[in-house]
C-alpha cells in the first residue's frame, strides 16, 4: 500500500515528519507493509499534515493528522481507505481542491518531487520536447499566443519579453528566475520548488532555448532552506539525466542552471536589484531604461521572470497556447495560483482561472476568518498591495479590475484580517517595512517611508489629525510617482487604501480602542 | 559551533567559489556558515582576492540583513513579523516571549544560548503565526507553544 505524506515546509511546520515517522513505526510494529512516499503539498494547509492513501477509487485523505491519531488510523484500516474521524474522503473531491484549475500546480502534492519518472509519467518534459520541435521563434510565438503575463506582479506579457531577448544580438544571454518570494501571504514559489521542481527546470530550459541563452540562475531567498535543498537536488538529477548540460535532451542546445541564495533583502525581489545581487553587489535598484531584456545580468540580454511564469511554460508548450488562453477573462489569460492566508479558515493555494470574485475567494473558498469573527479587511498582493474592505468583495480577480479599484493582484497573495485589526497600525507597518527594506537609492522611498512612519505616529497620537492625514496623502503621491521601483512606488497602496476605506481607525476617537 | 578566524580556511572558501560568475554572495554565505559571521579579516581578504576595495565589500556585507558582524547565540529563533502572522496574533506572542526572556529584537540571552530575531515572511502564511528555530520551521504557534519551543533550547 502506498501512503503519501507531504514534505512541504508548511506541512513540516505542523508536524509532517513526526507523523510520517510514527506511521512507519506503527506499520512495522503491526507488520503492515506500507510504502511511504513524501510529496509536495496539495496546498490545503488547514488539513496539513494531510496523509493520503492510494485506493482503487482514488486517493483517500486524512487531514490534520496528529501523533495521537496514528494508532487509531491503523485500527480504522486507513491503509485500505477505512473511515476515521480525520477522513476527508477522496482528496480530489474536497471542494477546495475540486473547484480549482490546476494547470501550473497539476503535479504539486501528487508526486515525489525528485522522482523524475513520476514527473515524466504525468506529462513532464513533453513541453520541452515540443519546444525543440517548434524551434525558438515558434516557441516564443506560442508563449505570446497564450497571453501569459508576468506572475510576479507587474503583469508584463511574457512572450513579448522573450521576443525582445531572442532578437537582441549578443554573444551571451541569460535566463533568471525570480524566486525571491518576499511578500507576506505568498508561498506559491516555495510550494512549487518543494513540490514539483522539474517543472521550473523544464520551463527555464524552454526559455533558454527560445531566447538563445546557455546559462540560467534561480535566485531563491535564504528564508527558504527546504526549497533550496530540493531545487539543488532536482538540478543534480536533471544534469545526470542529460536534461541540463551540454546537449539538453540530446539536442544541440546547452543549458546550465544554478541556484543562488539571497541574503534577506526584500528589495532583491525587484528585478534590477536582483540582478545587482546576482552580480555580487548591494541589492540596489537600477534605473530603467535600459531594460534587463537588453542590458541585464552582467550587461547581457536577460529574461527575468517570476517562478510561476516559468513553471507555467511547460503546460503551455505541452497542451498548446489555445488551451491555456481559454482560461481567464479580458487581458488576464490562464490561471493564477491565489494564495489565501492569514486569519482565514481554509488557507492555502487555490489555482483558478482569472475572473472569480475576491469575495468568493475569501468567504466561499477560504471559509471566512479562522477566528470566526467577521472579516474586516483583505490585503491583496503582499505588503505593497491595497487593503480591500468587504464592500469591494465584488472585485473580479483580474489585473485590470484590481487596478481600477486602486489595488493590485501582485504575486497572488491574499491576507485576511478579522474585525480586531487596527488599520492605522497596518498603515504604519507598511511605511515601517518600506523604511526597513528600502535600498536607499532614491529619496522618495528612503526618506519618504521614514517621514511617513513619523506622520502616522502623530496621527495615532491625535496630533493635528486632519492636517497630518493630508500630509501623509501628499507624501504618498510623491512616493508613488517619484520612486524608482515598486517598493517606494507601491507602499502608498496599503497606506492610502487604509485611510480611504477605514477612516474611523485614524480618527482621534479610535485611539483608546487601538491602544488596547 | 562556528570556527575561530583562520585565514587559510577563509582562503580555501574563496578559492572554492571564485570561479563562479558573481562569487560575492556565495563566498559571504560560506564564510558565515564557517565562522558564524563575517569578521573584519574576511572583508580584507575578500577585497584583496576579488580585486575590490574594502569599502565595496563592506557595502555588500552591511546591505544584507542576513550577514552578521558578530556571531549569534548558539541557537537562533526567527519570529515572523509580517502581515499574515500579525493577522493571527503573532506580534502579541512575540512580545510575550521577548518580555519573558528580557530581550529586545535581535538580542541574545546573557548565557549566549539563544538569539531572537525578526523575519519578514517564511512563506508559511496559511499556518500562521510561525517561526524558525535553527532552520527548522514551526507553524500555528500560540503563546504557549512558542514559549515551549524557546524552552527546548534554553
Amino acid at each position: 500500500m502506498r501512503v503519501f505524506i507531504p514534505r512541504d515546509a508548511a506541512a513540516l511546520a505542523v508536524g509532517a515528519d513526526r507523523v510520517a515517522a510514527a506511521i512507519a513505526a506503527q506499520a512495522q510494529a503491526r507488520g503492515v507493509a506500507l510504502e511511504i512516499i513524501r510529496t509536495g503539498s496539495r496546498g490545503m494547509f488547514w488539513l496539513e499534515p494531510l496523509v493520503e492513501v492510494e485506493t482503487p477509487g482514488g486517493r483517500m485523505g486524512y487531514g490534520a493528522v496528529g501523533l495521537r491519531d496514528v494508532p487509531g488510523l491503523f485500527d480504522a484500516d486507513f491503509q485500505n481507505g477505512g473511515w476515521h474521524e480525520k477522513s476527508t474522503g477522496l482528496v480530489e473531491k474536497i471542494p477546495f481542491f475540486a473547484k480549482q484549475d490546476r494547470l501550473t500546480f497539476a503535479r504539486c502534492g501528487v508526486i515525489d518531487p525528485l522522482d523524475l519518472d513520476a514527473y515524466r509519467a504525468l506529462g513532464g518534459y513533453d513541453g520541452l520536447a515540443r519546444a525543440l520541435q517548434l524551434g525558438a521563434a515558434q516557441t516564443v510565438a506560442e508563449v505570446k499566443a497564450s497571453g501569459l503575463r508576468g506572475r510576479g506582479g507587474a503583469g508584463f506579457p511574457t512572450g513579448i519579453k522573450w521576443e525582445t531577448v531572442r532578437t537582441a544580438v549578443a554573444a551571451q544571454k541569460y535566463v533568471v528566475c525570480n524566486a525571491d518570494e518576499g511578500d507576506s501571504g505568498t508561498f506559491a514559489d516555495r510550494m512549487l520548488m518543494e513540490g514539483d521542481p522539474f517543472t521550473l527546470i523544464e520551463g527555464m530550459t524552454i526559455a533558454a532555448i527560445a531566447v538563445g541563452a546557455a546559462h540560467g540562475y534561480i535566485y531563491v531567498r535564504s528564508e527558504y532552506p527546504h526549497a533550496i535543498r530540493t531545487m539543488n537536488a532536482a538540478i543534480a538529477i536533471a544534469r545526470r539525466e542529460g536534461l541540463l548540460g551540454r546537449a539538453v535532451m540530446g539536442s544541440a542546445y546547452e543549458f546550465e542552471l544554478e541556484v543562488r541564495v539571497g541574503a534577506g533583502a526584500y528589495v532583491c525581489g525587484e528585478e534590477t536589484a536582483l540582478l545587482e545581487s546576482l552580480e555580487g553587489k548591494r541589492g540596489q535598484v537600477r534605473a530603467k531604461p535600459p531594460i534587463p531584456a537588453l542590458v541585464g545580468l552582467f550587461g547581457k540580454p536577460t529574461v527575468v521572470n517570476n517562478l510561476v511564469s516559468f513553471a507555467t511554460i511547460p503546460f503551455i508548450l505541452e497542451k498548446g497556447a489555445a488551451v491555456y488562453a481559454d482560461y481567464g477573462m479580458g487581458r488576464s489569460r490562464g490561471t493564477m495560483p491565489v494564495q489565501i492566508a492569514g486569519n482565514v479558515k481554509h488557507g492555502g493555494l487555490f489555482e483558478v482561472a482569472f475572473g472569480i470574485t475576491l469575495g468568493e475567494l475569501v468567504n466561499e473558498i477560504g471559509g471566512g476568518s479562522a477566528t470566526g469573527r467577521p472579516v474586516r479587511a483583505v490585503q491583496a498582493g503582499g505588503p505593497l498591495g491595497a487593503y480591500f474592505p468587504p464592500a469591494l468583495f465584488d472585485t473580479l480577480y483580474d489585473y485590470e479590475a484590481f487596478a481600477a479599484r486602486d489595488g493590485l493582484i501582485g504575486h497572488g497573495g491574499l491576507v485576511v484580517f478579522d474585525e480586531h485589526v487596527d488599520m492605522a497600525k497596518m498603515a504604519r507597518f507598511a511605511m515601517a517595512f518600506c523604511a526597513h527594506e528600502s535600498c536607499g537609492k532614491c529619496t522618495p522611498c528612503r526618506i519618504g517611508s521614514t517621514r511617513g512612519e513619523e506622520v502616522l505616529d502623530k496621527i495615532a497620537a491625535g496630533e493635528d489629525a486632519e492636517e497630518n492625514i493630508a500630509l501623509v496623502k501628499d507624501l504618498c503621491e510623491t512616493m508613488k510617482f517619484g520612486s524608482l521601483c515598486a517598493l517606494g512606488g507601491f507602499t502608498p497602496y496599503p497606506v492610502l487604501s487604509a485611510l480611504h476605506h477605514f477612516p474611523e481607525d485614524f480618527a482621534p476617537a479610535a485611539i483608546p480602542a487601538a491602544a488596547q | 559551533m562556528p570556527h575561530l578566524w583562520d585565514s587559510l580556511a577563509a582562503g580555501d572558501i574563496i578559492t572554492a567559489h571564485e570561479a563562479l560568475e558573481g562569487p560575492m554572495l556565495p563566498i559571504l554565505h560560506a564564510m558565515q556558515e564557517h565562522f558564524g559571521c563575517i569578521p573584519e579579516e574576511a572583508i580584507r581578504l575578500i577585497a584583496a582576492r576579488l580585486n575590490l576595495t574594502r569599502a565595496e565589500v563592506h557595502g555588500v556585507v552591511s546591505f544584507y540583513h542576513d550577514f552578521r558582524r558578530a556571531p549569534a547565540g548558539r541557537h537562533v529563533l526567527k519570529l515572523c513579523r509580517a502581515e499574515a502572522c500579525q493577522s493571527m496574533g503573532g506580534e502579541a506572542n512575540a512580545a510575550g516571549l521577548l518580555h519573558r526572556l528580557g530581550l529586545g529584537w535581535g538580542e541574545t540571552t546573557p548565557d549566549g544560548r539563544l538569539t531572537v530575531e525578526a523575519v519578514y515572511c517564511l512563506g508559511l502564511c496559511a499556518c500562521a503565526p510561525n517561526a524558525m528555530l535553527d532552520g527548522e520551521v514551526h507553524g500555528r504557534l500560540d503563546a504557549g507553544t512558542l514559549e515551549a519551543l524557546a524552552m527546548e533550547v534554553l
